[in-house]
């Protein structure tokens, strides 16, 4: 729990420092500098600089913000749908049970990825949503993620529900006659804790992992707004010219994800 | 096992026609369409000839009817040209599904094989538990695209041993992508493959055969793997749809063709048609695969059917 907690709480603290990070070393991460493409490390440029001459510190620090937030954010829908769903289907069981988990199965069932890159690639503002705008991007990459992400969590939530709805405070509640919305929220939702909890962890680590695979391949946040994603993806194309510049973004996803999977793993163990 | 088969199917029609339905809704609300494009490259296309044009390709109707018409169309496996390629879809279809699954196929036996290895080495010496444990953690964690781009880096820019990408060079363009996706998908099966084997050594059976002095390595294979079989295969269904994301990364990152890139070329290059049958396609394959997984596990274990 400590290590997880920890590697979050220094991509946080890393996130937040990001403006503060950008007046300390003098540089703007979003203009251009082509004097000093491809610059190696140095105090000046703690990680070096990109193809147009950005410095690739200040770059992953904003990163840092976008992938961060579009993680937590798609995550905590996710949780609430996934939870509403959840605790819905055992609680009412009978054919709403059946047709929310066929919906779950099936979704389950689909290749996850192929079908985001289809959906991503659609224009947003079909739907009502904003178009082109900076956080336009964000939030079309939670909706997305969240519409996927609710199934993992609704099936975690609704099996600790069923065990906890079969119990003997459950059934004394209701012969007090507590209200069904009261049992729900005050007797059985408490119960749920730790189940959410590690269903939502879990999300946060996917979602960020999903994000950045989107925005790699070019359907998540457009540059120049940095992701880290979207940083990997102008990295490919120059392995041959800086291979270092694809070392830093791919090691954050991978502390940010594996931060997460600690903190679910270190909750279902009880510690 | 009828019952499973027969409502199984069901569901795969059912969730493969509504998959249809709303991805072309969601496909024919967007603005602009292909006779808008011809008259942006062409300027002297009339209004006249775009309506023509329109009745032609019957872009005219109402989207509800040309989506029984694209799905009529379909069913009699009329799937259409892709206008990307310029070729018929089906000429590219099969080809690109065949190269998937020899993708997905040895990765899949790579990242099995390598994670019952794995796990066994956990069960067998629980003094390496914990360190099977931190590789699945990480394995879990590191993005797929970023292994296979670190890959390129060293072992072709740098030993330049193997291609970076592409079709050709036989077995030799094979390794890094499969070497990626299996690693991407070695924690599930290291992980559970400890835990089933660690649950079928602490059975009594086992310590029938160490008392009849069968050897490790006999105990190991001959009764506990077969009883830690189940599990795994419970993986295997529940990872299809995962693996075959990891596909379409592997196929992008190595320049592979496949169904992976057909879709991610077909979207970049607005050939939705393309596109959404090629996602179909994937998606009845992932879900015939859950299935054959299934299957196979009721049919090792007579208890589940």
């Amino acid at each position: 729990m400590r290590a997880g907690l920890g590697l979050l709480g220094l991509l946080a603290a890393f996130a937040a420092s990001a403006p503060w990070l950008a007046a300390l070393l003098g540089h703007d991460p979003f203009a251009p500098d082509l004097f000093n493409r491809f610059a190696p490390p140095s105090a000046a440029h703690p990680l070096g600089t990109d193809e147009l001459g950005r410095d690739l510190l200040l770059r992953l620090a904003h990163g840092a913000r976008v992938s961060l937030a579009v993680g937590l954010a798609a995550a905590l829908a996710a949780t609430g749908i996934g939870t509403l769903i959840g605790l819905l289907a055992a609680w009412r069981g009978g054919w709403l049970d059946a047709v929310l988990m066929r919906l779950a199965d099936g979704l389950l069932a689909l290749p996850a990825l192929p079908l985001l890159v289809i959906l991503a690639a659609l224009d947003p503002s079909v739907v009502g949503l904003p178009r082109g705008e900076p956080g336009a991007d964000m939030l079309r990459l939670a909706l997305l993620l969240a519409a996927f992400g609710w199934v993992g969590v609704a099936r975690l939530v609704r099996a600790s529900a069923l065990s906890l709805l079969a119990r003997d405070f459950v059934r004394a509640a209701r012969a007090l006659g507590v209200s069904e919305a009261r049992l729900l929220w005050r007797h059985v939702l408490p119960g749920l804790a730790a189940p959410i909890a590690i269903a939502t962890a879990l999300a946060v680590g996917g979602a960020i992992l999903a994000e950045s695979a989107l925005s790699f391949l070019g359907l998540g946040i457009a540059p120049p707004a940095a992701s880290w994603g979207n940083m990997l993806a102008n990295a490919q194309e120059l392995v041959f010219q800086a291979p270092l510049a694809a070392l830093w973004p791919g090691l954050a996803i991978l502390l940010a994800v594996l931060g997460c999977n600690l903190v679910a793993d270190a909750i279902s163990r009880g510690r | 096992m009828i019952r499973l088969l027969a409502t199984r199917l069901v569901q795969i029609v059912l969730v493969t026609a509504l998959l249809s339905f709303a991805a072309f809704l969601l496909i024919g609300l967007m603005p602009g369409d292909p006779i808008e494009m011809a008259i942006a490259g062409d300027p002297r296309l009339s209004s006249e000839d775009a309506a023509r044009l329109r009745a032609l390709h019957g872009l005219d109707q109402p989207l509800m009817a040309r989506y029984l018409a694209w799905a009529g169309g379909v069913l009699e496996g009329r799937f259409g040209h892709s206008r990307l390629f310029a070729l018929p879809v089906a000429a590219l279809l099969w080809p690109a599904l065949a190269g998937t699954l020899e993708l997905l196929g040895l990765a899949l036996l790579l990242a099995a094989g390598l994670g019952v290895g794995l796990g066994a080495l956990a069960a067998l010496r629980p003094a390496l538990a914990p360190l099977v444990q931190g590789l699945a953690l990480f394995a879990q964690a590191v993005p797929a695209f970023w292994l296979g781009m670190l890959l390129i880096i060293l072992f072709a820019v740098h030993l330049g041993w193997l291609p970076a990408g592409g079709a050709e060079g036989g077995w030799r363009a094979l390794v890094l992508p499969v070497a990626t996706l299996a690693f991407a998908n070695l924690a599930a099966y290291a992980r559970h493959a400890a835990a089933a084997l660690a649950a079928a050594l602490a059975e009594p059976h086992i310590r029938t055969a160490r008392a009849r002095g069968a050897g490790e390595g006999r105990v190991l294979f001959r009764h506990a793997l077969p009883n830690a079989a189940v599990p795994l295969l419970t993986i295997a269904a529940l990872d299809a749809g995962a693996l075959v994301s990891g596909a379409l990364i592997a196929e992008t990152v190595f320049a592979r063709p496949g169904m992976g890139k057909l879709i991610y070329d077909a979207v970049m290059g607005n050939d939705f048609n393309l596109a959404l049958i090629a996602l179909l396609v994937v998606a009845v394959v992932t879900m015939l695969a859950t299935l054959m997984a299934d299957l196979a596990q009721r049919w090792l274990d007579p208890r589940l059917a």
